[in-house]
């Protein structure tokens, strides 16, 4: 088959709406765009793990350490999910960890946020996740094959994450009068880097029309922020919270849906290149983890190799 | 590929007795025991399955995406090895 019937193919794949499979042909592109994607998508569960592990040793009760602790560790799930299905379009796990550890890949802009308090923990759960599956659930479908079975796996684990965020923010809201200013305090903080995980605005998003006519996307960012907010509205209505400072939330009865300002992108700019409040911690701890884990590597290797060694003289 | 994650595995889950395996996706692992227990971590933390098949990506043989057309053409034209094929009198019962 000439290269013109290999991109017919993949053209009336797309269009009949199937998926794309690691040993079809694909335009060197779409490759690029999903590795990227898929890549920067897992460094984000990995990354993620850190800002709430932060509260794991001193989670107020056995049952929300338990809780945190099952979170934490499906965050690492699924950033491994993520990563395989990267490594299915023919990059290595080592190539993807040096791409974060050098600061070269990025990750979702969230995770440089600083958690201050306790509350920061449900408020990620509620916001953070509830964001993050606004995203996935659109995802599932995702031309990729790898990708969408990734993110359907994904979508059924993060249900719980949302609602035991949600729990804890009532909790506090309900609380005494100095839990609900924390609850406050870390809606206040979390609501515009929560607004940011969808990316830039339509109109200056690079990546967005390529990943919308491959099918990558289903939605653009400017969708899934306004479908978020409508969503998140009447949760903050019902916890009792005032909307935070500078939100502009308000009901648009024309449109049926909630006017909001939008978050400050040139801050956005600044954390996503290098210089939010955490990112040096971030990826310091990454490279200390990965360099930590060099001998547990390096000895089961070794072990392998042995146990191969010895089946062949057996 | 050469990776210090150690070798691909992909990883099939068997959900109740008696199903069949279904492939459930991939992890790195050294040897088949590590690739066992890291499957069981990364696949079944919520009693997804009762048993797991794990095998060395690199021994997997697939079928060409390219070729499906005549790999599968065989079984194109042979309507005759399905039931409504077949026409039973409407007298009889059971078949
Ligand atoms: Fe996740
Ligand atoms: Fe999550």
């Amino acid at each position: 088959m000439k290269t013109l019937d290999f991109e017919q193919l993949f053209e009336s794949k797309l269009a009949n709406g199937e998926m794309i499979e690691p040993k079809d042909w694909m335009p060197e592109n779409y490759r690029k765009h999903n590795i990227r994607q898929i890549s920067q998508h897992a460094h984000s569960e990995i990354v993620g793990m850190l800002p709430e592990g932060n509260w794991i040793t001193r989670a107020p009760s056995l049952r929300r350490k338990l809780v945190l602790l099952a979170k934490v560790q499906d965050e690492g799930g699924h950033g491994l999910y993520l990563y395989t299905a990267a490594e299915s379009m023919g990059i290595s796990r080592d190539e993807l960890l040096d791409a974060l550890h050098t600061g070269k890949a990025k990750y979702s802009s969230i995770f440089n946020y600083p958690t201050l308090t306790w509350a920061d923990v449900p408020a990620i759960g509620w916001l953070v996740d509830g964001a993050a599956i606004m995203n996935q659930v659109m995802l599932q479908r995702t031309s990729y094959g790898p990708y969408s079975r990734a993110m359907i796996r994904i979508c059924k684990e993060e249900s719980f994450h949302q609602r035991q965020g949600y729990e804890g923010m009532c909790a506090l809201a309900f609380g005494t009068p100095d839990q609900k200013k924390m609850a406050q305090d870390a809606l206040n903080r979390f609501w515009f880097p929560t607004l940011m995980m969808f990316g830039p605005p339509d109109k200056e998003s690079p990546n967005s029309e390529n990943a919308l006519k491959w099918r990558i996307k289903r939605e653009t960012n400017d969708e899934l922020r306004q479908k978020f907010v409508n969503q998140t509205v009447p949760q903050i209505d019902y916890l009792g919270l005032d909307y935070p400072t500078n939100s502009g939330i308000k009901w648009n009865e024309a449109k049926q849906e909630y006017d909001f300002n939008e978050p400050d992108w040139v801050e956005f700019k600044n954390v996503i290149s290098g210089n939010g409040p955490c990112n040096k911690e971030r990826i310091e701890a990454r490279v200390k983890a990965h360099n930590n884990g060099a001998w547990v590597r390096a000895a089961a290797a070794a072990y392998a190799e042995k146990q191969k060694q010895k089946s062949v003289a057996a | 590929m050469k990776d210090s994650q150690g070798p691909l595995w992909e990883v099939f889950i068997q959900k109740k007795s008696g199903q069949p395996f279904v492939h459930a996706g991939n992890i790195h692992a050294f040897d088949k025991e590590m690739a066992l227990q890291n499957a069981r971590d990364t696949y079944t933390r919520r009693m997804e399955g009762v048993a797991i098949w794990v095998v060395m990506s690199s021994n997997i043989v697939s079928s060409s995406p390219e070729e499906q057309g005549s790999f599968f053409d065989p079984a194109n034209d042979k309507i005759f090895r399905h039931p409504t094929f077949y026409q039973v009198p409407d007298a009889i019962k059971h078949m």
